[in-house]
């Protein structure tokens, strides 16, 4: 099926196609662009174009392919950088230098590709939707190949080398099973039913394991204005986090940080299972300079990639950077189709996307019975530093957990720009209950602590910004000596430094050294003992 | 103005007189077969002389396109327009160095126009960011405020926070005059650095000052000058055209480019009066929702390639309206850069120069690019200290404010002092140059007076 372009408007194009199916992938014009219907109307339809619509023109041939923009889903994935449409980015630099151009596919590049495949079932087996047939080990995973669209009575089935295109398992109906298969994006993938438990999610960040700790399966979102933290915050928790699978979205952000994170990525550890970061890492990169209707894909490509490995029994954790360049592309497309605008400018449709994305994130039982997690952790960039915009409070009636960054504690470089007293996780009471039980009894009971340290601290400041510290009681400023302290060295973690990554027994061992020093200062105060003047506070 | 059109490469040419509307800049033109989406087209007024134009958007045989210069004199009858078949493209040559381009590339300089080499579209590609080499080789810009602590470096886009009245200029024409990379000028002859200047929608004498210090610079710069009494729609074409040289000096032929842009205030304004005349849905203070995404499209053009010699450096002025930082210019900006150099009033008003407020400033790259091999050992530590003991001065003067620095105690008034030292010794520093060495060791002493450690 074959028809012409007749519109072009930004980033969409218009075309007198008949046929077509909303969400149908179409390839528009004679640079094969790759495109996506995303509406109809009689006679004509109009195309979203994830690359840019420069030189396009009106009579340009335009094909349906009657698939939707799917994910290949399979092993190969781990280790690579794509685009937001999937495209693998290293293979592109090498096939077209170090420009992206239009048109490209990139596809073939894993067909090459060889593993050695070892079977499970044999000839005769009975198998169901999403069973596994066998494995390959990629890395230090071993992956399963599951028969995701067919069921029936296995009747040939391979062992040893295979290649990523091929079969490796035939029914005796004459369907069969491949390494790889292709998944619709937009689609969450399947699976038995969902679980609400909810098991702590180490990320390394004290500030957040401790106060506001994850839960696998759940979801943050962490707001702040520019140059808060939030890609730092980001990189690092995708550095440390206690999962098996990280998948790494740079939606619509910089390109030099890409290249400061990748490079970091390929000489770094995962700290708990110590083999090489990137053997857990898929990273999607959409820079803010690549087209933007591939930047609206991107999250979805990344998130199915995900789910995918999600339905292998991982832990997987899902990290992107930053949603608000995605809602943006969704207003930049919006636009362009000429619909009513919403709040800002965004379409109405904005919240219900969103919850529909958060709701991808969980903890299931999979289809062939396993279980896995996938947690999905989103930076937002409000404008202005605004919380009240429609991104974060869209985030806010679907996220689990929010970790609000204070421009004012990244003016005086306390990083991670977490405010303590804004942020909050629902997690928490499920979590800490756990922790108290694997780290220490007192977990949940040094929380407590703490908070009601910094919260007298708050009033304290107060009143000190009227008489000056030297105005105050010797026991409080005592209290301010040691809160200084918590915040300086427990809450501020320098992403530059060892310090970086923090293990729950450490963190624990540090917040009680903190108390217990406060404990034994105070009671010396009350003994009447003049208090030893420690370690010299800066009074930020 | 014919300079555009004699280098635009046409394969085959369509002439249209079918005009159906002229809104200022815009012109609907109606009955036109295969236009394509940017292409550049040639406006042919009813007087003859012509004028560039670039189409917009297309709907069947209706095509907006916008006019790039003067549409006055444009008329429904007698106004022809030309398609030239191809995207709006930059002539790339070693001959485009030293010399004055206007908005639209014609020369100001009253030299002829040099034979291309090749074009490129203007807006360039994206590049692969797995082809991107991290950024790290210091620039001395031998001002203290930005080495010791804001490093510059090579591949970065790092804009300087103006706000009107202040001294942007001096700063930029300071760091033009001494930025040295590996011991050799930035600007200096045959040190393989170029200097890009653009300018967009400026004052006739802050122009001649611009002038002035380029004339004075040892080596390399193209200049493309947009002034205020220029087309605006030019606006957003120089810097596109200054993006695309830089690109090709820096990639293609190995120079490392400095590219300084001022003031892109201006460009955004005349993007949203571009945008307003579109009738497009105007998102914050009037400025499109798109205004994020088209500013990435020309910072994200800094940076370097691996395996490649060459570099763009970015340095744009933007003064921020009203003063404030979250107006969405400044927002934005702040959004894409690797950081800000923010310039205060309050400095400026008590002497300082160059006044940059170093609290709000911050440069993201700077980790990498100092320490041993590439700054000096001690360098992180002396910046830290310094930010940190500043910082605390500085919330002090808020309390001194209140109670008085009488009623303050002893540790808090050595606070309140090394802030005023600081801004007075280390950020101040007029017209000097300092090298980086010079600077830490002002820094260090300064800290020790004090008897603060590093
Ligand atoms: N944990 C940290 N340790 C040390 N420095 C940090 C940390 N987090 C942030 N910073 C400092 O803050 C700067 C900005 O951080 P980052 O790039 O993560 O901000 P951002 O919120 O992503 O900004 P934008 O919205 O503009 O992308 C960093 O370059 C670094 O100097
Ligand atoms: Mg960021």
């Amino acid at each position: 099926m074959s028809g012409r372009i007749i519109g072009i408007s930004g980033p969409t194009v218009s075309v007198d196609l008949a046929g077509l199916k909303l969400y149908e992938r179409v390839v528009v014009g004679e640079a094969g662009l790759m495109g996506e219907v995303v509406r109809l109307e009689r006679g004509r339809a109009v195309v979203q174009v994830y690359e840019n619509t420069r030189g396009l023109a009106i009579g340009e041939p335009v094909v349906g392919t009657g698939t939707q923009l799917t994910a290949r889903l399979g092993p190969g994935l781990l280790r690579q950088m794509f685009d937001g449409l999937q495209r693998p980015l290293a293979a592109m630099h090498q096939s077209q230098g170090p420009f992206l151009l239009p048109g490209g596919t990139g596809a073939g590049t894993t067909a090459a590709m060889k593993l050695r495949f070892t079977p499970t079932k044999s000839r005769g087996d009975a198998i169901r939707v999403g069973e596994s047939v066998g494995y390959v080990d990629e890395g230090a995973f071993r992956h399963p190949i599951l028969a995701v669209d067919c069921e029936g009575t296995i009747d040939e089935i391979k062992d040893g080398e295979i290649g990523l295109e091929e079969a490796v398992a035939a029914l005796t109906d004459g369907r069969r099973v491949f390494a790889c298969h292709d998944w619709p994006v937009r689609l969450p993938r399947p699976y038995r039913r969902k679980l609400s438990r909810f098991e702590p999610l180490t990320t390394g960040q004290r500030c957040i394991d401790f106060l506001f700790p994850l839960a696998r399966g759940g979801s943050a979102i962490f707001p702040g204005g520019f140059g808060t933290g939030k890609t730092l915050l980001e990189q690092s928790i995708a550095k440390f986090a206690e999962v098996d699978i990280v998948v790494y979205v740079g939606c619509g952000e910089r390109g030099n940080e890409m290249a400061e994170m990748l490079d970091d990525f390929t000489v770094l550890s995962d700290p708990w299972s110590k083999r090489p970061l990137m053997e857990r890492t898929i990273v999607v990169v959409n820079t803010s300079n690549m087209p933007v209707a591939a930047r609206e894909a991107s999250i979805y490509t990344a998130i199915t990639m995900a789910e995918y490995y999600r339905d292998l029994g991982y832990n997987v954790l899902l990290l992107a950077d930053s949603l608000s360049r995605w809602a943006e592309a969704l207003r930049e497309i919006s636009a362009a189709l000429e619909e009513m605008p919403g709040e800002e400018g965004y379409p109405t449709y904005l919240g219900s996307r969103m919850a529909e994305f958060f709701a991808r994130a969980g903890v299931v039982e999979t289809l062939d019975g396993r279980i896995g997690s996938l947690t999905v952790l989103l930076s937002i960039s409000p404008p202005g530093g605004d919380f009240s915009e429609p991104v974060t409070q869209a985030c806010l009636r679907n996220t689990g957990a929010f970790f609000m960054l204070d421009t004012s504690l990244a003016h005086r470089r306390h990083f991670p720009a977490i405010n303590w007293f804004q942020s909050f996780s629902l997690y928490e009471a499920d979590v800490v209950a756990q922790l108290d039980q694997q780290v220490a009894a007192e977990w949940g009971a040094l929380r407590q602590r703490t908070r009601a340290l910094l919260q007298r601290e708050e009033s304290l400041r107060e009143v000190a910004e009227i008489v000056g510290t030297e105005g105050l009681q010797e026991a409080d400023r005592l209290l301010m000596r040691t809160t200084a302290r918590i915040r300086q060295t427990f809450l501020a973690q320098n992403a530059y430094t060892e310090d970086a990554f923090s293990t729950p027994a450490q963190t624990y061992q540090k917040i009680r050294q903190l108390l217990d020093e406060h404990q034994a200062a105070s009671e010396r105060l009350e003994r009447g003992e003049s208090p030893a003047h420690d370690a010299e506070v800066h009074p930020s | 103005m014919t300079a555009t059109a004699a280098y635009t490469t046409r394969l085959s040419r369509h002439s249209y007189s079918t005009l159906r509307s002229i809104q200022g800049p815009l012109l609907f033109v109606e009955k036109v077969s295969d236009a394509r989406m940017s292409e550049a087209v040639r406006i042919v007024f009813p007087d003859g002389h012509e004028a560039a134009g670039e189409v917009l958007r297309i709907e069947g045989d209706t095509v907006l396109i916008q006019v790039i210069g003067d549409s006055r004199g444009l008329d429904m009858d007698h106004t022809e327009v030309v398609f030239t078949d191809s995207v709006k493209r930059a002539p790339l040559s070693p001959g485009v160095l030293n010399r004055t381009f206007g908005g639209s590339f014609q020369p100001l300089d009253g030299l002829p126009m040099f034979v291309p080499e090749r074009w490129a579209p203007v807006s360039g590609f994206p590049l692969n960011p797995v082809a991107r080499e991290r950024p790290q080789e210091f620039i001395e810009t031998g001002l203290s405020c930005i080495d010791g602590l804001n490093t510059l470096v090579k591949g970065q886009k790092l804009p300087i926070f103006s706000c009107a009245g202040l001294p942007s200029s001096a700063i930029v024409a300071s760091v033009l005059a001494h930025a040295r990379s590996g011991g050799v000028n930035v600007a200096g002859t045959g040190s393989g650095s170029v200097v890009v200047f653009v300018a967009l929608g400026l004052a006739h004498h802050e122009y001649a000052f611009y002038r002035q210090t380029l004339e004075r610079l040892q080596g390399d710069f193209v200049a493309f000058i947009n002034l205020a009494r220029d087309p605006v729609v030019e606006r957003l074409l120089a810097p596109r055209f200054g993006l695309s040289v830089a690109e090709y000096l820096a990639f293609e032929q190995g120079r490392d480019v400095l590219v300084v842009i001022t003031d892109m205030t201006n460009y955004c304004d005349a993007l949203r009066e571009v945008s307003t005349a579109r009738e497009e849905l105007p998102g914050r203070r009037g400025y499109p929702g798109y205004l994020y995404s088209d500013l990435a499209s020309l910072y994200e053009r800094a940076g370097r390639i691996k395996q490649r010699p060459g570099s763009v450096t970015l340095l744009p002025v933007v003064t921020m309206p009203e003063d404030d930082i979250t107006h969405p210019i400044p927002d934005l900006t702040g959004y894409i850069t690797e950081g800000q150099i923010v310039l205060s009033r309050e400095l400026h008003q008590r002497g300082i120069f160059p006044p940059v407020d170093v609290l709000p400033s911050l440069s993201r790259l700077m980790q990498r690019g100092i320490g041993k091999g590439h700054t000096r050992e001690d360098h992180r530590k002396i910046a830290n200290a310094l930010y940190m003991h500043y910082a605390s001065g500085r919330d002090l003067r808020r309390l001194e404010a209140i109670v008085g620095r009488e009623s303050m105690g002893d540790s808090d008034k050595r606070m309140l002092d090394f802030a005023e030292a600081f801004e007075r010794e280390i950020v101040h520093q007029g017209d000097a140059r300092r090298g980086i060495g010079e600077t830490l060791d002002l820094s260090l002493a300064l800290l020790q007076k004090f008897g603060l450690s590093a």
